[in-house]
């Protein structure tokens, strides 16, 4: 278990790093990681995400959220990215000090491939950008996850959070 | 939006030999005829093991293939999977085969790479069943996906890297149907071309992804079995998308917008 904290730990690093919000509208238990213990200020850049050149963050009050601003809760755009494919921006929304949710908003599709894309087409979203928001994850789909695999398993983590 | 704050509860048992999963996403989450909805869902996940089970000896499977038991005369669900498993062979050019070659000659029949999907798929069918609710059943890594409401947040799949479980090679959001990933995984399990008997490792990993998690599964072995082939094959599937790991790194077909 201590390996998937430790995932934990990087990815809200990671999403920290990535869009970089504003503490000061968001109450001081906004930035502590959901019971890791993960400080919310980016150490070590590593290799998770690509770093912020202007991320500033633009708080926007929430019209159907519960608890005003100051009380570490509402949805905030961060500032847009710019990123090997292209800008990306990023929205999370926070409730009780805990990042509830985290959604690419503005991600690049100047590819060509748009007008081929038929109604089931489905975004997969890069790598870095999951970095920032794998603690978000539902499901792990894979070969490994089997007997052998799952105990030390994302999936299993998954499981446990919600048993 | 409104499903994200809904409760939400799972299960783990282990059933064929797997680690199977339910999730449910809806107000009753924690009321007692809930959980006794998913309780008899394991039990008819159980039930069909012991039906197609190529381990148990007393299995309709292994009886069949001692020659005890005709598909005819078997429980009404083995001629259903055995239809499934002519349909899988016919979509995929022979890429997929429950016919193997048994050891002293002739063959045997292994019809379990239809069965996890396909009862995975009737798992979730079943669990649909409570109104209001999200589903999700994954069978060892593949995953069916049915959705409550019209609007249903989509569940977020995260698809295993081959080469570093604990970090993913995508994300796919998924609302309605099935996400299958076949590929030799860390175990040493090999699957077989079919038409050769030879190994087929072309290709570390494939996932597929579409309306059916039974089709899913089929197409992502079969995938597999097609190695360099895979990624132009699965483009020419209707209303399925795919991500293949190879040598020369991840290739998805064009319905699935990526970021590079």
């Amino acid at each position: 278990m201590r390996r998937i904290v430790l995932v934990v730990v990087s990815t809200i690093s990671g999403l920290v790093m990535l869009f970089s919000y504003h503490t000061s509208t968001m109450g001081a238990g906004a930035t502590a990681g959901p019971g890791t213990g993960a400080s919310a200020t980016p150490v070590d850049p590593g290799s998770a995400s690509p770093a912020p050149s202007q991320s500033q963050a633009t708080p926007k009050t929430t019209s159907g959220g519960s608890g005003g601003s100051g009380s570490g809760s509402g949805t905030f755009t961060g500032g847009v990215v710019d990123t090997q494919w292209g800008p990306v921006q990023v929205q999370i929304k926070v409730s009780g000090g805990k990042i509830r949710r985290a959604t690419a908003v503005v991600y690049p599709s100047g590819n060509g491939r748009d007008a081929e894309i038929n109604s089931y087409a489905l975004p997969v979203l890069a790598q870095e950008v999951i970095a920032a928001q794998s603690a978000h994850i539902d499901q792990v789909s894979g070969a490994t996850v089997t007997s052998d695999g799952y105990i030390a398993s994302l999936q299993s983590a998954i499981d446990k959070a919600h048993l | 939006m409104a499903t994200l704050t809904m409760p939400r509860r799972a299960w783990v048992e282990q059933v064929m030999g797997l680690p199977i999963s339910i999730h449910l996403r809806g107000p009753a989450v924690r009321d007692p005829h809930v959980h006794d909805l998913v309780q008899a869902t394991y039990d008819e996940l159980r039930a069909v093991d012991s039906l197609f089970s190529t381990y148990n000896p007393a299995s309709d499977v292994s009886r069949i293939n001692r020659g005890e038991l005709t598909v005819a005369d078997a429980h009404p669900l083995l001629a259903e999977v055995s239809l499934l498993c002519e349909l899988a062979h016919e979509r995929t050019a022979g890429c997929f085969d429950a016919r193997l070659p048994r050891p002293g000659g002739g063959t045997w029949w292994d019809p379990t790479g239809v069965v996890k999907g396909w009862a995975g798929e009737r798992a979730a069918r079943r669990l649909a069943a409570i109104a209001g609710h999200d589903v999700t059943v994954n069978a060892g890594g593949d995953i069916a996906v049915m959705p409550g409401r019209k609007d249903s947040t989509p569940w977020r799949i995260a698809v295993e890297d081959p080469d570093d479980p604990d970090r993913p090679l995508a994300v796919v959001p998924l609302a309605a149907g099935g996400i299958a990933t076949s590929g030799t995984g860390r175990r040493g399990l090999h699957i077989h071309d079919p038409r050769t008997g030879l190994a087929a490792d072309a290709v570390r990993a494939v996932t597929v992804v579409g309306p059916s998690l039974l089709w899913a599964d089929v197409y992502a072995t079969a995938a597999m079995v097609m190695g360099p082939d895979a990624r132009d094959w699965l483009e020419s599937l209707d209303d399925y998308e795919g991500l293949v790991v190879g040598p020369d790194g991840v290739r998805t077909t064009s319905g699935l917008t990526t970021l590079d």
